[in-house]
């Protein structure tokens, strides 16, 4: 492309052969990979990996929103909790919401109230909660893409899933999906997430300095790329649902209560001692 | 609401269960449910394991910084360990600052780990006084079906005993791993009237009268103990309840020290 | 195992399930003359009705549905009752098979207790009220409960009743569904927990073709040697 040529000569986040210090070009995403229904208490759950990012999602609900004043007798209320564990950063973060999680749990809360039909549910919560368990940037992006595939793994019903991604600017040149190192001594960021059907935008946040057509392009990778990541959501949701029967019986208990023996049991084995490793 | 109550009928039919040796898992009364454990889990901390007792799933991060020590012991690192209860493991947890339950265990896996001496602190000194290294263990709960205590415990154990101090960073010399020089294993056992269940499941754990953690280490030796619950135990349940937790801590050990 | 073959295919939040001329049935919305899935589920077609029926959800309680509730408070005159829906449910006193005084609920239930009822009523904001009076009302004693998915319980209950017929009728136990995914088994321990995990099974391949076939084998296979089913 012709950013790349034109700024070639003096970059340090992207080298002489237009690759990025990863070695991803512009417009290539990292490697992501995502599961779902990896929770066994919440309603509907979600892991994601996603470059450097481990980042767990959880739904319960709906249910009873507390405390009660805050019920809506119309709609149910989408709350969300991002939270960072303190060893997912290089710096430990000390527990507990700071500014900036309680900025991103906001919109993101946002973001999803405009995709679940709030309106079915009067007087409860969705709960959504995104645990960054490492962190390498773009975390918002990740969980909020994690957390979408929990809620339709909680049977919340919703107009469509929600991707998102961020897209930025490192050494004059707009580029996808920014790393740590790109994120830290790049120019811009800009993370987005949209309803992949309709194209509406439900998040959209943007630092540094870009100008309006740079802001185009950096859209345009991110839209595109989102197309991508939306497979890979649906890809996720349909491998939860194809346990083999095998599965089941490997992970369910035995039956309680011994088996009758109709010959000389054998001898005892061990009878305690943990089962598996 | 449901979540605190166990109903009557399930009371009846988990004690029933286990008047007859059995338990609604397929668990005998002294068996613990598997462990498995994933070593090097995050890379942003220094050490850090994702253990699963069962269908309870914590995941530990240590980290280590440098700092001054305590003046009352000038010459050993600071440990300094803390849970959270996070609201996505369960539907009982909410967010907001530690509550005692959540102090309860952070501090009943700190003994462990202290009281066993498993990390030798006073290697963990720079410059007597003046530079030790500070050493934190994270603990995340990620899933709640049970026996907190015992999980938590495995995790701090195994991430412990996977972690190497960042020196170089620090200008300090060579990174090296921590000095691990004993392996202490928590075992829990609750009580249900008149019976005793090793690591007890949610709904035991729920209709539990009283609960008794018990930290052995290598030697088979107590280091750490908590009763907990307003039950109460009879002196021969106490002795029973050690010599379960000293052989099932025997079976565990290996699973937290294979790296 | 051959029988738990396919699985039928799953429809994702926002996939389109039908075009202009199809109705949206539950699961779906419609926009722009288009069907599209509201949630994750399996497509059914009916009659120029198109819906999904969902593989998760929480239990939205319905006039008419029978339930297993659990006592959670109780007032001079009613009660309080965990049905495993959003919305907290109250049995009023007049509406039990008892004549309970002002003040005497206690002695009839009590926090706790576990009770086979049915859902009165459920006006526009949701606000549930239960009676005893049906016929199969009544407190459970003994047996066991547990919990599944409410989206499974009609693959529990299968078409007109056959599944759960074919699980009593193997393992011996008696055995109530509510509406609202919690299910009473009531046998010896061990048929008990065969039934059980019949019913895990069928909760975790409820989409899968040929699951009473898969629910025979299990159970063949996992009942005790040399003891047949009992006479139910």
């Amino acid at each position: 492309m012709e950013d790349i040529e034109h700024i070639e000569k003096e970059m340090k986040l992207i080298g002489a052969d237009g690759r990025r210090l990863d070695g991803r070009r512009f417009d290539e995403l990292r490697p992501i990979r995502i599961e779902a229904g990896v929770l066994r208490r919440a309603d509907g759950s979600a892991y994601i990996e996603w470059g450097g990012n481990k980042v767990l999602a959880a739904v319960y609900g709906p249910r009873e929103a507390h405390p009660r004043h805050l019920q809506d007798p119309a709609r149910a209320l989408v709350q969300c909790r991002y939270n960072m564990a303190p060893f997912s950063v290089s710096d430990r973060k000390r527990p507990g919401p700071d500014r900036r999680s309680v900025e991103i749990s906001k919109v993101i809360s946002e973001a999803f109230a405009s995709v679940v039909f709030v309106e079915q549910f009067p007087r409860t919560s969705v709960d959504i909660f995104i645990e960054v368990l490492q962190a390498d940037a773009g975390t918002r992006c990740a969980g909020l893409t994690a957390a979408s595939v929990a809620l339709a793994d909680a049977g919340v019903p919703m107009r469509d899933l929600v991707t998102s991604c961020a897209s930025g600017k490192i050494d004059g040149v707009v580029c996808l999906d920014l790393n740590k190192d790109e994120d830290n001594f790049g120019d811009a960021d800009c993370p987005m997430a949209i309803v992949p059907r309709t194209g509406d935008v439900v998040l959209l946040q943007m630092d540094g300095h870009l100008t309006y057509d740079e802001f185009q392009k950096a859209m345009g990778l991110s839209i595109d790329a989102t197309k991508r990541i939306y497979e890979q959501q649906r890809d996720a949701l349909r491998r939860r649902y194809s346990v083999t029967l095998e599965d089941i019986l490997k992970e369910s208990p035995p039956a309680a209560a011994p088996v009758e023996p109709d010959e000389p049991s054998s001898p005892p084995e061990e009878d305690f001692g943990p089962e598996g490793i | 609401m449901s979540e605190e109550v166990v109903s009557e009928l399930m009371r009846a039919h988990v004690y029933r269960l286990a008047s007859t040796g059995q338990r609604v898992d397929g668990r005998g009364l002294d068996q613990p449910r598997p462990v498995t454990v994933n070593r090097a889990f995050v890379k942003t901390a220094e050490g850090s394991a994702r253990v699963k007792l069962g269908n309870t799933d914590v995941l530990v991060g240590i980290k280590m910084s440098v700092g001054e020590p305590y003046p009352d012991t000038p010459n050993t690192g600071v440990l300094s360990t803390s849970v959270e209860l996070i609201p996505m493991a369960s539907p009982t947890f909410e967010a907001g600052p530690p509550r005692p339950d959540a102090i309860e265990l952070a501090r009943v896996v700190d003994r462990g780990v202290r009281e066993s001496k498993m990390v030798n602190m006073e290697r963990l000194c720079i410059t007597p006084k003046e530079k030790v290294w500070i050493l934190f263990i994270d603990i995340h709960v990620l899933d709640y079906d049970g026996n907190l205590f015992d999980a938590c415990s495995y995790g701090a154990v195994a991430a412990l005993s996977s972690t190497i101090a960042p020196a170089k960073a620090q200008g300090l010399g060579d990174d090296f791993p921590l000095p691990v020089e004993h392996w202490p294993v928590s075992v829990t056992t609750a009580k249900i009237k008149d019976l005793l269940l090793v690591d007890p499941s949610l709904d035991e754990e729920r209709m539990a009268d009283a609960r008794l953690t018990v930290t052995t280490d290598e030697n088979g030796d107590i280091r750490a103990m908590q009763k907990g619950l307003s039950g109460s135990f009879t002196y021969e349940e106490v002795k029973r309840i050690i010599e379960t937790a000293q052989r099932v801590g025997r079976d565990i050990r290996p699973l937290l020290q294979s790296s | 195992m051959q029988s738990s073959g396919a699985l039928r295919p799953i429809v994702i939040p926002g996939e389109a399930v039908g075009g202009p001329g199809l109705k949206p049935g539950p699961g779906t919305y419609s926009e722009g003359g288009r069907v599209f899935a509201a949630q994750l589920g399996i497509r059914d077609e009916h009659e120029g009705l198109v819906s999904v029926i969902p593989l998760n959800g929480r239990y939205i309680p319905q006039r008419g549905d029978a339930v297993i509730g659990e006592v959670v408070d109780q007032g001079p005159s009613h009660w309080l009752v965990d049905i495993h829906s959003p919305y907290p449910a109250p049995l009023h006193a007049t509406e039990s098979p008892w004549r309970v005084e002002f003040g005497d609920t206690a002695r009839y239930l009590k926090v706790g207790d576990v009770i086979m009822c049915h859902v009165l009523s459920v006006d526009e904001i949701k606000r549930v009220q239960l009676t005893m009076q049906e016929r199969e009302a009544r407190r459970l004693n003994g047996g066991m409960v547990i919990e599944i998915s409410p989206t499974k319980v009609p693959r529990v209950i299968g078409k007109q009743g056959s599944m759960v017929s074919l699980i009593m009728d193997l393992t011996g136990c008696r055995i109530y569904v509510g509406q609202n995914g919690r299910i009473w088994l009531d046998g010896d321990d061990r048929s008990a927990a065969v039934a059980a995990l019949a019913i895990r099974l069928i909760e975790e391949r409820a989409q899968a073709v040929g699951l009473t076939e898969a629910v025979r084998e299990l159970i063949a296979r996992e009942q005790p040697r040399g003891r047949g089913p009992r006479p139910s």
